[in-house]
């Protein structure tokens, strides 16, 4: 057993959070977060070029790092801590995981893409009566000829007025949820038929409602077998969500830091509110969840590739999104009034911990999906 | 002990029930359902419409102008008006100043001030929280220097910050905190002053808070002149109008009624919503990890409930509220809070989208169901009421000490 990074994670983790703490300042993030396109392309292209992670976890045949959900792990978590907005989980952790798993030409055409900057890659794979539901699926891929036709409507598709490909869930046959008929394709944003609502999120990024209507695709847009591609969604989706457990992981170190500081400044009662013992111990609450956040996304993590995987990836999920959720009250609280300003960085990490609580799936969905797969 | 209404009272509830059918403004109704934010004069039309029935100063004494209501009378009309999904009356005028001036005020006071707070001509607001005075509010530093005039009156300069000012943007009035005498002990050199909020040196700067409102507000003091009139009570005794404010602020902030209207939107909402796991689909209302949740917030309101009416009821018999109403502060937040956490689980993915209400012209329909647009927003906004009013570990210190004796 070895819970050491190496010396070539270590740097990755370092180059990342200088980087961050260089140049991705609050004010700056706000500033791409209010600006017209809701994030900032040079940020990405610095990504790539500067810091080389966008080829993190990719063979070194492709032109990656060589790394894996470690490295995504390194990255999402320094992510978390700066309240990066630009879409590593959505491009590299989830179309990454996809393109990995699918191999051959699309992935040998795509993944030099992504890690070079050019191809950003939304998931569009809710959908508005499907909640957490991974087979819960309207939308359709018919066959037409040697390709598809699809239809449908996804929802809160994150990422996707950026994007330059969608990985998109629909279904090739089977009922609404039965496992079987589940297909994913890999399309271009722009595809003729594809329509969008864009808007801003409530956590500081953009998404967009995304319209398939006949959007036709060729035989090479799949990823995966046809129509038995579910269990391939799951594993990505296990993989996004051990990603999403790290960012946690950096968003709540952050709450509890930033509390930890204004407990020691501000004073009231002639003394400075952190040397209150019912502070005292809030704030040792809110430390042993940051703990054990980081210590269920290294379980995740490490136990993406066991036959159980789903199980332990709901664990910490339902752990950490209970967690998030204390921590991020409880940091507003004891910072008061200003912990409700949206001028402070401290509101906005809150604002992230709740949309990460729900992100593919909330507590009470990873706990009954704990049960239903537990011994 | 009864808990069935009487004649009288079923009689009461029906005419207020058709009261409020009949004259609740059907605008502000539309408004409120799409979550859009209100102007001044939404805020008060329905606080005219309640004035010119005589039914604005719901716990007023008859002779100020109130209902003269009992304890049950009121109960009822916070049930109707919850069950209606109108709007509670804004608390800085009727719940607040309007008290502390009829208590304490002078005569002149009285009939200057009461009867346009009761109309809803004058708006008012809050001015005790400062930058450096939160839970350790007798720490205010504004202060209000004492001097004679060119007429030979006397008058108080102004001068400091209010923070956390809600509503203020629109307020006529401001009642402030503000210290007197800064060589005493903290709490006897603070004084209660009405100011209006046209005097020169006054400025109002916005705070805009997670959900993206813009509820609360900066007051700043600059050599403001506030005639020596404007003082409630007696010099360097506003701490005592103070207390006697906070205590019947907490009261109200239980919102017990408000509650149970949340608890029955909750309940909607998740009739409405699907809730999908493996092959099955149902209600998420019959997901049983979900309805637990509601059925004992459900419980924890009813506690709630019957613990505010021992306090009415206590207080109809004579007793004032007193410390035992910081019980009612801290379980009736920590239940509105429960409900926007549930509100936004409920709504699953569309708690993400950020919807800025409509603007000028702009009529296309919202991302997402009605009733999920202001989740999160709401859950963001809420977190303020563990803060406001006295933070929740300022009130159970407050138990603690005046009500456990420790």
């Amino acid at each position: 057993m070895d819970f050491n990074f190496t010396d070539e994670q270590t740097m990755l983790r370092d180059s990342v959070a200088r980087y961050l703490a260089d140049t991705y300042t609050f004010d700056a993030r706000m500033a791409a977060v209010h600006g017209e396109s809701g994030w900032n392309p040079h940020v990405w292209k610095a990504f790539a070029e500067e810091l080389g992670i966008l080829g993190a976890p990719f063979a070194e045949e492709h032109g990656g790092l060589g790394g894996g959900a470690i490295e995504n792990m390194i990255v999402m978590e320094e992510i978390g801590k700066a309240l990066v907005i630009e879409p590593y989980l959505q491009t590299v952790v989830i179309g990454g995981g996809f393109l990995k798993a699918a191999g051959g030409a699309v992935a040998d055409a795509v993944i030099p893409k992504i890690i070079d900057g050019s191809a950003v890659i939304a998931f569009a794979y809710a959908e508005p009566q499907g909640r957490y539901n991974l087979a819960d699926l309207r939308t359709t891929a018919k066959k037409d000829g040697a390709g598809y036709v699809l239809n449908g409507h996804k929802a809160v598709v994150y990422a996707a007025p950026w994007a330059t490909h969608l990985i998109v869930t629909a279904r090739t046959g089977g009922s609404v949820r039965e496992r079987s008929g589940v297909s994913v394709f890999l399309i271009a944003a722009d595809a003729p038929g594809i329509t969008r609502r864009d808007y801003p999120t409530v956590d500081g990024a953009r998404a967009s409602e995304v319209y398939f209507e006949n959007v036709a695709v060729g035989a090479d847009a799949i990823i995966g077998t046809e129509g038995e591609a579910l269990p391939l969604v799951e594993q990505v989706v296990d993989e996004a969500i051990a990603a999403v457990c790290a960012e946690a992981a950096g968003v709540t170190r952050k709450l509890h830091e930033g509390t930890l500081d204004y407990s020691r400044q501000r004073k009231q009662f002639g003394k400075s509110i952190g040397e209150f013992q019912v502070l005292q111990h809030r704030m040792v609450d809110m430390f042993m969840e940051v703990e054990q956040a980081v210590s269920m996304t290294l379980m995740a993590t490490l136990r993406l590739g066991e036959a159980d995987r789903g199980k332990h990836v709901s664990a910490a999920k339902n752990k950490i999104a209970r967690g998030a959720r204390f921590v991020g009250q409880n940091a507003v609280q004891i910072h008061g009034g200003i912990g409700i300003s949206n001028e402070l960085a401290i509101g906005h990490y809150f604002k992230r911990a709740t949309m990460i609580e729900s992100q593919f799936g909330d507590a009470d969905f990873h706990l009954r999906r704990f049960e239903s797969l537990m011994d | 002990m009864d808990l069935n209404f009487s004649a009288d009272d079923l009689a009461f509830q029906q005419e207020v029930r058709t009261f409020i059918a009949d004259h609740y403004p059907p605008h502000l109704k539309a408004k409120f359902d799409e979550g859009e934010e209100l102007s001044k004069e939404d805020f008060l039309s329905w606080h005219r419409v309640l004035a010119a029935k005589g039914w604005a100063g719901i716990a007023w004494p008859v002779e100020y102008g109130g209902t003269g209501w009992t304890s049950v009378q009121r109960y009822i009309f916070a049930e109707e008006s919850a069950r209606a999904d109108a709007m509670r009356l804004l608390p800085f005028g009727l719940n607040m100043v309007g008290p502390v001036i009829y208590t304490f005020g002078t005569p002149e006071q009285k009939a200057k001030f009461l009867p346009r707070i009761l109309s809803g001509d004058d708006w008012w607001c809050q001015g005790y929280s400062e930058p450096g005075a939160g839970s350790d509010l007798a720490s205010l530093r504004t202060k209000a220097e004492r001097f004679t005039g060119d007429d030979g009156k006397e008058y108080y300069r102004v001068n400091g910050q209010k923070t956390w000012t809600t509503l203020a943007q629109h307020a006529d009035w401001i009642f402030a905190l503000v210290r007197t005498d800064a060589t005493v002990k903290a709490q006897e050199g603070i004084s209660f002053l009405l100011i209006d909020m046209k005097t020169p040196g006054i400025t109002v700067r916005p705070i805009i808070t997670l959900g993206g409102e813009h509820e609360v507000n900066e007051v700043w003091f600059e050599d403001v002149i506030v005639p020596i009139e404007n003082r409630v009570f007696h010099e360097n005794k506003g701490w005592t109008c103070a207390k006697f404010l906070l205590a019947h602020e907490r009261t109200g902030i239980a919102g017990v009624a408000a509650s149970k209207r949340g608890v029955e939107r909750i309940k909607t909402i998740a009739r409405t919503e699907t809730d999908s796991f493996g092959d099955e689909a149902q209600p998420l209302i019959a997901n049983p990890f979900f309805k637990r949740k509601v059925a004992e917030l459900e419980i924890d309101l009813t506690a709630l409930e019957f613990t505010e009416l021992r306090t009415l009821a206590g207080e109809s018999s004579g007793k004032g509220p007193g410390p035992e109403s910081s019980l009612l502060k801290i379980k009736g937040t920590e239940i509105q809070q429960r409900i926007t956490e549930l509100a936004l689980e409920a709504v699953g993915h569309y708690g993400a989208p950020y919807f800025r209400g409509f603007g000028e012209g702009d009529n296309e329909h919202p991302i997402g169901p009605d009733y999920a647009h202001r989740a999160a927003p709401t859950y963001f906004n809420v977190r303020k009421t563990s803060i406001y009013g006295g933070s929740n570990e300022i009130q159970r210190n407050i138990i603690a000490k005046m009500v456990l004796g420790l």
